[in-house]
Parts: C-alpha cells; sequence; structure tokens
C-alpha cells in the first residue's frame, strides 16, 4: 500500500518539480522517476510470476466507489514490457532530446507527461474499476498526445497528433458504453461484477459485451480495419515516442482484449474465430502497406500493425483451444500471443531507436534519399540488421520463437479439427507464412535501401554515428532479443503464470507448459546454438582458407559499363515494383508524372508516386467527404450577418417556449378526439 | 546422421549430372560429371576481390547462406532414422533457416549498389516468398494426413498403399521439384546460363563475388538441390529397410538430375511477368493435395 501511495506522489513531485530544473536536469530527473516507478512495479510483476496475487483496495470518491487494484500474473506480464521499453526509450530519450534543447517549455510538458504516460499504462494493468480505468486511459491517451505533438510546429505532426486524439476519443466512447451498461446492470463499477453478470447470463449478452471492448481495445492496438491513426501518430513523434507508442501504447489494446477475455468468459470459439480473421486481414494487409511506404517510420508503423494481426492469431487459436477444450492449443495460442508481445516490443521499439538515429544523422526519413550508411553508422546498421532479422521470424532470433509456437498450435490443432476449423487453419498457415514471406521483402528493401550500397543524395551536412551512451540502452534490447532467440525455456517459464490464468492449471510445477509443441522448444534452442556454432566455424574456415589469398578492391562490376553513379542503383520502389504490379487491385498508389516531349527531351522533369491506405480511404475519406458535401447544403445559415443571428435567436425562444404549449394543445386535442 | 552423409554424396554428383544431360541432349561432348567440384576447389583456392561500395554484410553473406543449408541438411531425415535435429515443428525451422540464407543474398546483392543485382535482389525476394505457402501448405496436408509434426514421424507414417495415396505422392513431389526449381533458380523460372543479366535472378545476384565466397554459393546450390532431392525420396521411402532405401535415393536423385537437364534442355524460360503467377499455382496444387488428405479422412461430412 505504500508502495502504491510512494508510486502515486511520486508524480505529483514530478509534475511540481520539472519547471524548476535546467534541461539536462529535466531528463535526468525524469529517468530518475521512472526508474523508480519501474522499481514499484517490477517488484510486483515479479511478485506475481512466483505465483503471488495482489488486492489492494483504495478508498476512490463518492463518483467511483472504492477502487480495487488487482494485480495478477497477466498485469505483471503487460508490466515488465512497459517497463523494459520505458527505461530503454527513456534512456534513449535522454539522447534524443538533446537535440532540441533550445525548447525549454516544451521539454518540461515533455517529460512530465513522459512519467504520466508511464504511470497511467501501469495502472490500466491494474486498475479494476469502470471510472479509474477510464481516467487512466484518458490520461493515457491525451499525455500520449502531448508526447506525439512535440514538434508541434510542423503542420503534419499537428494533424496526426489530432488524428489520433479523435480516434482515441472514438475509442473511449466504446469504452464508456462497455462499461456504463455493465454499471447499469450491476449497480457497481467493480470489474468483479462483469464476470458474475456474464457467467449468470446467456451467452450472447457475454459476446456483444466483449465485441464492443473488443472494438476500444481494436482501435488502440490498430486492428485493421481501425488502424488509420497509427501510421499517422507513429512518425510524426520523436523517436523515443515511437518505439513507446509501437512498444506498448499499442499493447495495452492487446492486454485490454486479453483482460476482457478473463473477465467475460464469452463463447470462446466464436470470439476465437471472429479474432483470428480480423488479425489475419490485420497481418497481411499491415505488411502489404508496409511494403509500398518510402518514409522509414511509416513503413515500422505498418509493420506494428502487421504484428498485431500475428499476436491476434495467437489469442484467436488461444480462445479456439479454451472454446473445444484444448489445453494444449489454449496454452500454445495464448504463450505464442504473450511472447510476440513481447518480442515485438523489443523489435520493434529497437527499430524506432534506430530510425531516430537515422534521422538525427539525416535529418530525413525518405528512403529513396537515403543509402551506403552502413559506412558511416557500421552500429546503427547493425543494431537494426538485427531488429530486421528478428521481426521477419528468422532463426535464430526472438521472433522465431513466437512464431514457432503459433505455428506449432496451428499444426497440432490440425488433428482434431473439423471441416470449417480445417479451412480455417490452412489459410491462417498461408496468411502466416505470406506474412513472413512479405515481411522479408519489405525488411530487405529498407535495410538494403538506407543502409547498403551507395549515397542516393549528398547532405550538406556531415553525417556520423550517434554517441555510444545513446546506443547503449539499444544493445540492451539486442541483447535481450538475441537471448530470448537462444534460451526460449527461461522465458516460456515466465510466461507460465499468466498462460495459467487462462487454462486454469494452478500448478506450481511446468504442467501448463508441457507437451510435445513445448518440447520442441528446448531443442529449438539447442538447434539455434548449433546454428550460431555453425555460422561461427564456417566463417573461423573461411577466415583461415583465405588468410594468405590475395585480396583486392575494385569497383562494382557494371556489366561492361564502366562510368556507374549512384543513380543507376536499384531503389525502394524498384525494388517493389513487381510486387506492385502483381499486388495492384489491393494498393492505392497515386502518381505525379511530368510527360516529356521530343527526342531529345530539354526540359527536366520529376516523378512521384504516393502510397495511399485504400481502407482509410473507403472507411474514412469517402464518408466524411459526403458527411461534408450534406452539411455544406446548411452553409446558407453560417451567413455571417448579425440579424440572422438574432433572428436564429428568436426563432429557437420561440420554440422553446411555444413546442410544450403546442404539445399541450395536441395531447388536448387527441382527447377531445378519443371523447367523440 | 545418415541422410546428412547421403545428401552431401548426393549434392556432389548432382550439378555434374544436369549439366551432363544437357550436354548429351544438345549434341555436345561438354564437361564431365566432375566438372562443377573442380571448379568449386578452384574457387575455393582463389584470392577475391571486392567492391569498394560493399560492406561487411558481402563478406559474411555467403558463409551465413552456406551455414543455413548445411542447418536445413542437418534436419532432413532418411525413413526412419532421424535427421540429426528432429523436433516436433521442425520443418517450419527448415523453411525459416533457408529464409536467412536467402535474406543474406538477397542484402548481399543489394550491398554492391549495382542495378543488375539490386533486380536479381528484387526477384528473388518476391519469388521466394511465393513459393513458401506451397510448402507449408504440403506439410500441412501431410500432418494432417499422419498426425504427425515433425519431418520424421511424417514420412516414417505415410504409408503408400492404395491409389489415391501414389496420386498424393505424384502430385507432392511435383511441388517439391517445382519449389526445388525456384529455390535453385533453375529453368521454367530462371535460365542460370542466360547470357543477359536482366532476365537472371540467382545469377545476378552473385555476379560480385568471387573466390572463397563463390565457392561456397556454388557449393550451398549443389546441395540445395540434394536436400530437396531428399525430401521427394522421403515421400516414397517410408519403412522400407535400408538396402532398398538407399538405392532408391540414389536413383531418385538421379532420375530428379536429369529431369532437370532434360527440361533445361527443352523448355523455354518463363516470361518474368508471368513467373509470380505460375509460382502461385504450385500454391494451388497444394491446395489440391490437402483437400485430398481431407477427403481420403472423410473430413468433408
Amino acid at each position: 500500500m505504500i508502495l502504491i501511495k510512494a508510486f502515486l506522489l511520486l508524480l505529483l513531485l514530478i509534475t511540481v518539480l520539472i519547471p524548476f530544473f535546467n534541461v539536462k536536469g529535466k531528463g535526468i530527473v525524469t529517468f530518475i522517476a521512472i526508474l523508480l516507478n519501474t522499481l514499484i512495479s517490477s517488484y510486483f510483476a515479479f511478485l506475481t510470476f512466483l505465483g503471488e496475487k495482489f488486492e489492494f483496495i483504495l478508498p476512490g470518491s463518492i463518483v467511483s466507489g472504492l477502487i480495487p487494484l488487482r494485480i495478477d500474473a497477466l498485469s505483471g506480464w503487460f508490466m515488465m514490457v512497459i517497463n523494459i521499453v520505458f527505461i530503454t526509450g527513456g534512456f534513449y530519450g535522454f539522447f534524443y532530446m538533446n537535440n532540441y534543447k533550445s525548447q525549454k517549455n516544451n521539454l518540461s510538458l515533455h517529460s512530465i507527461s513522459f512519467v504520466f504516460l508511464h504511470a497511467a499504462l501501469i495502472s490500466l494493468c491494474v486498475i479494476q474499476n469502470s471510472i479509474a480505468f477510464i481516467v487512466a486511459w484518458e490520461i493515457m491517451a491525451l499525455s500520449a498526445f502531448i508526447l506525439i505533438i512535440f514538434e508541434h510546429g510542423k503542420i503534419t505532426t499537428l494533424k496526426a497528433g489530432i488524428n489520433y486524439l479523435i480516434q482515441s476519443h472514438i475509442s473511449i466512447v466504446f469504452l464508456m458504453l462497455g462499461f456504463m451498461w455493465m454499471a447499469f446492470k450491476t449497480g457497481t463499477y467493480d470489474f468483479a461484477a462483469i464476470s458474475t453478470y456474464t457467467a449468470t447470463h446467456d451467452s450472447s449478452i457475454g459476446i456483444i459485451l466483449f465485441l464492443c471492448f473488443f472494438v476500444t481495445f481494436a482501435i488502440k492496438a490498430g486492428f485493421v480495419p481501425f488502424h488509420t491513426w497509427l501510421p499517422y501518430a507513429h512518425p510524426a513523434a520523436p523517436a523515443h515516442i515511437s518505439g513507446i507508442m509501437s512498444g506498448v501504447i499499442i499493447k495495452i489494446g492487446i492486454f485490454g482484449i486479453l483482460r476482457m477475455l478473463l473477465l467475460i468468459k464469452p463463447d470462446f470459439t466464436i470470439i476465437g474465430y471472429i479474432i483470428l480473421i480480423v488479425s489475419l486481414i490485420s497481418g497481411l494487409y499491415g505488411v502489404m502497406l508496409a511494403i509500398i511506404q518510402h518514409n522509414l517510420k511509416k513503413l515500422l508503423a505498418y509493420h506494428s500493425i502487421e504484428n498485431i494481426g500475428i499476436i491476434g492469431i495467437g489469442i484467436g487459436l488461444g480462445c479456439i483451444g479454451l472454446g473445444s477444450e484444448n489445453i494444449i492449443l489454449a496454452s500454445i495460442g495464448f504463450a505464442g500471443a504473450l511472447l510476440h508481445t513481447l518480442n515485438h516490443a523489443l523489435f520493434k521499439s529497437l527499430l524506432f531507436y534506430t530510425a531516430g538515429n537515422v534521422y538525427l544523422a539525416t535529418h530525413t526519413l525518405d528512403i529513396e534519399h537515403l543509402g551506403g550508411l552502413i559506412k558511416k553508422m557500421p552500429q546503427t546498421t547493425l543494431l537494426f540488421l538485427i531488429a530486421a532479422i528478428a521481426i521477419c521470424g528468422i532463426p535464430p532470433f526472438n521472433g522465431f520463437i513466437s512464431e514457432f509456437l503459433i505455428y506449432n498450435g496451428l499444426y497440432s490443432w490440425l488433428h482434431e479439427a473439423k471441416l470449417a476449423s480445417l479451412v480455417m487453419i490452412i489459410f491462417s498457415i498461408l496468411g502466416l507464412v505470406m506474412i513472413g514471406g512479405l515481411a522479408m521483402l519489405c525488411f530487405t528493401k529498407a535495410f538494403g535501401v538506407v543502409f547498403l550500397g551507395s549515397p542516393r543524395h549528398q547532405f550538406k551536412h556531415e553525417i556520423k554515428e550517434v554517441p555510444f551512451k545513446q546506443l547503449f540502452p539499444l544493445y540492451l534490447i539486442a541483447a535481450l532479443i538475441i537471448s530470448i532467440g537462444l534460451f526460449p525455456k527461461l522465458f516460456l517459464n515466465l510466461m507460465m503464470k499468466p498462460v495459467s490464468l487462462y487454462t486454469g492449471i494452478q500448478q506450481a510445477s511446468f504442467i501448463p507448459l508441457q507437451g510435445p509443441s513445448f518440447d520442441a522448444i528446448q531443442s529449438l534452442s539447442y538447434a539455434a546454438w548449433g546454428f550460431v556454432l555453425l555460422i561461427g566455424g564456417i566463417f573461423l574456415i573461411r577466415k583461415l582458407a583465405t588468410r594468405k589469398r590475395i585480396i583486392e578492391t575494385s569497383p562494382t562490376w557494371g556489366c561492361g559499363y564502366i562510368a556507374p553513379n549512384p543513380k543507376l542503383q536499384y531503389t525502394a520502389n524498384s525494388f517493389v515494383r513487381s510486387f506492385i504490379k502483381l499486388f495492384k487491385p489491393i494498393l492505392v498508389i497515386s502518381k505525379k508524372e511530368h510527360k516529356l516531349h521530343g527526342i531529345f527531351p530539354s526540359e527536366e522533369t520529376h516523378y512521384e508516386t504516393h502510397p495511399y491506405d485504400g481502407l482509410e480511404k473507403q472507411l474514412i475519406d469517402n464518408p466524411l467527404k459526403s458527411y461534408k458535401s450534406f452539411m455544406g447544403r446548411f452553409l446558407f445559415l453560417q451567413n455571417g450577418k448579425l440579424q440572422f443571428y438574432i433572428l436564429y435567436g428568436i426563432i429557437f425562444i420561440i420554440l422553446v417556449i411555444g413546442l410544450p404549449l403546442i404539445y399541450e394543445k395536441i395531447i388536448e386535442l387527441m382527447n377531445f378526439f378519443k371523447q367523440l | 546422421m545418415l541422410s546428412f552423409i547421403l545428401i552431401i554424396i548426393a549434392g556432389l554428383f548432382f550439378s555434374g549430372i544436369i549439366s551432363r544431360t544437357k550436354s548429351i541432349a544438345s549434341g555436345r561432348k561438354g564437361p564431365g560429371i566432375f566438372q562443377p567440384l573442380k571448379d568449386v576447389v578452384r574457387l575455393f583456392k582463389k584470392g577475391a576481390i571486392y567492391s569498394e561500395t560493399t560492406s561487411f554484410i558481402f563478406q559474411i553473406a555467403p558463409t551465413i547462406y552456406f551455414a543455413s543449408i548445411i542447418m536445413a541438411m542437418l534436419i532432413v531425415p532418411f525413413g526412419q532414422s532421424k535427421g540429426i535435429i528432429s523436433f516436433n515443428g521442425d520443418f517450419v525451422f527448415f523453411a525459416y533457416v533457408l529464409a536467412l540464407g536467402k535474406f543474406f543474398n538477397i542484402i548481399s546483392a543489394m550491398d554492391t549498389g549495382s542495378s543488375f543485382e539490386g533486380m536479381g535482389a528484387s526477384r528473388e525476394a518476391l519469388y521466394s516468398m511465393l513459393a513458401e505457402p506451397a510448402f507449408f501448405i504440403l506439410m500441412g496436408s501431410f500432418s494432417l494426413l499422419t498426425g504427425h509434426t515433425s519431418f520424421q514421424e511424417i514420412f516414417a507414417a505415410l504409408h503408400l498403399g492404395s491409389t489415391i495415396s501414389y496420386a498424393l505422392a505424384t502430385l507432392a513431389t511435383f511441388v517439391l521439384v517445382m519449389v526445388a526449381m525456384i529455390e535453385n533458380s533453375r529453368m521454367p523460372i530462371d535460365d542460370p546460363k542466360t547470357h543477359l543479366e536482366l532476365t537472371m535472378i540467382h545469377e545476378v545476384m552473385i555476379l560480385d563475388n568471387s573466390g572463397f565466397d563463390l565457392g561456397l554459393i556454388l557449393t550451398a546450390g549443389y546441395l540445395k538441390f540434394a536436400v530437396y532431392g531428399a525430401l521427394i525420396v522421403n515421400l516414397f521411402i517410408g519403412i522400407v529397410g535400408y538396402q532398398y532405401s538407399i538405392p532408391l535415393f540414389f536413383a531418385i536423385q538421379f532420375s530428379m538430375a536429369v529431369t532437370i537437364g532434360l527440361v533445361e534442355s527443352f523448355m523455354a524460360r518463363f516470361r518474368m511477368n508471368h513467373n509470380a503467377q505460375f509460382i502461385l499455382v504450385l500454391s494451388s496444387v497444394s491446395f489440391l493435395i490437402f483437400f485430398v488428405v481431407m477427403l481420403i479422412l472423410g473430413k468433408f461430412i
């Protein structure tokens, strides 16, 4: 209890203190605050992994009633993910923000919001009272908004921020709807009441209620078609904030879905199928759009949608496992989803931080202007490469472990499935394979074009590697990525408790995560080790064999052409051209082309392509357009003439007074008719 | 262990047999069966020239590519005897390990900053992405049929008793042969002997590799063929004793090599922009296999 009070008091203290420090002091104080809050929450998280559960009751207020804080293993797992990302993100951000030293007040606001965001996310994991939950949710949404619009001088940033703000409030509408419904039915704001209410009522209520919450959390998590805020907000924010948004904020949506599954216990089979289908679409759509992006951070943002899809496939499998009482499938599904949540938080934040390094060095994120950075920024390149391989789900890194679990779930489900579920499985496998393959296409493009080859653009300033202090947290994340890939068993043991919340097996032994598919993890870890050793061994042999050979350097072979220049290189757009042609019906790309005239055209020409989101066009832009044109018909009312406004006022007053009178008359008339 | 040795032996001869078949079919005297091996040995002894544009990626990529093939070889079983590594879902690991090799191949091509190599890299990335579903669905069908999820258990349990199972194995062979062709960038998809860089896939990606690295890449290519050959062999040997299965192994590898040689002698390469459709056909063939398996197991009711 004291710890929780300390947690809250710290926030208050920070808010008051931060404005009085100088720029460096602000950074240090922010980081210390994050560190202290992390220590407090990690203490609880760690204990939950050992099987403890906590319940604290805060007094609350008249409006909210008692506020229970319940910390179970699921909260613990997400608190751990949040803390890892915030510690590394805070450390990285401290140096990243050095470049904005002059904006003192802006930095104060930024630091305060940063601490608040962390606290809000942690409290969302533990609060079990609807009103307090909505308040924490709102604090999260607003502080994230302030963090996104740090560079509010840029119009695109501000637009992206407002887009995010509106969409997160649409999600709050659904959240409030669900909570109000439950509060109305049960008379209390406690989450436990939801559980008891849905257990005693018809299962269709559970499904509708769950879907209501699902929309809320899907907007936050970025499931297609609720994803449109995400590709704007991520690129607009500073790098450490993008990393945190992609690593954690969208994960709180996943947490919400998982929490509601625990509370509502709806008809798991139907819910499982719904989640599975939505996730498959999200995964495929996300990666397809990621491939055609030119902005590095936007590309990464679309990949977040893809990875949310993969997590969703895991959750869907878990639900179907619960629905069909297949405990192994349930454990594999939830384990895969939870592990991928952690994995994605790691490699995606690493990718965003390295993208931030690229931005600091070159001041651009347009990948068509980059190239050859490996010579100037070797460490950033290596870190990006590790994260890129991990996100493609390739061994021996962490992404493979969680995808492997999900594959295993799908293949083990195969043996007891009937017709409909078999078709579902085979399309899920197809989807997952396609996602993997497309991710590889995307990241070979991104890595190849940004870091390899020769520079495509001459920058006026010198490009140099960021200092090691700034790279240090990135190395930490990379180490975690590699260690999950090489020691997956260790992390699966950690995950045993949260998974057993669903499967209901509560023993302290390793029973929930046993069975053939989990035994494979141990062999997989050996295989990964063997693979690493094999690569090392062959490299050593190569080194020894070529020790005395003559090594020369010369220009790249140009097939006979002797004056190549960097413009002849393959560009990002040409790299994915055949893909674009193949998937033309799904993709929306607007072209701006300047036709050339004559045999020897003398004028300069320009060619631009702008990828756009087809779903956004259909679901948001077009309805908005028709809404606007409908509302445009009433534009004559707003004509700026004072007389008219006075007239409106008079009409309003007459109506207010007159309507009840008319109503009374009508009633009288009706009575009169009735008497006849 | 057995499969590892057998694959190496098969890999030694595979490419030689292909080129020998091609030379006989076209009425040339042609090189001997051991010529590819001699080429590789010669390359291993040579120095190397690296492009000024390249970085460490270009240096490590061939090693990782080679290691990924060796790793894949370790997983492939031989009938009853397990591969050196075997666990549930090992075929997922198999495909993803190969993907790591491909990843490095592609980025090493991008590392040279050459327009030709970028072209090859782009095609390789797209085609291998399109080819992968076929393999996974095929393995899914066998997994459904046999009730197991590891290479060795699946192949050991794959009994070929009825006519329909033979049809299944034939279709599966077709899919695996075509996947092998795509993975190795051979004829109908890609022509390694074309003299125009614009129309190559794999060969154009390794234009700048030389010496030991090129040797590694070529060796890896030979072994990759044998790996897929071994998978096809596994479709047929099941629980047959070693005295039959080992000769059968070489017979099937030999006939696969001859088939590839003949295809390359008598067929033209597909148009590059039609490749994607062709590869997608493979996925539908594997879907067909999946539905046949569902039919056999009576899951349609």
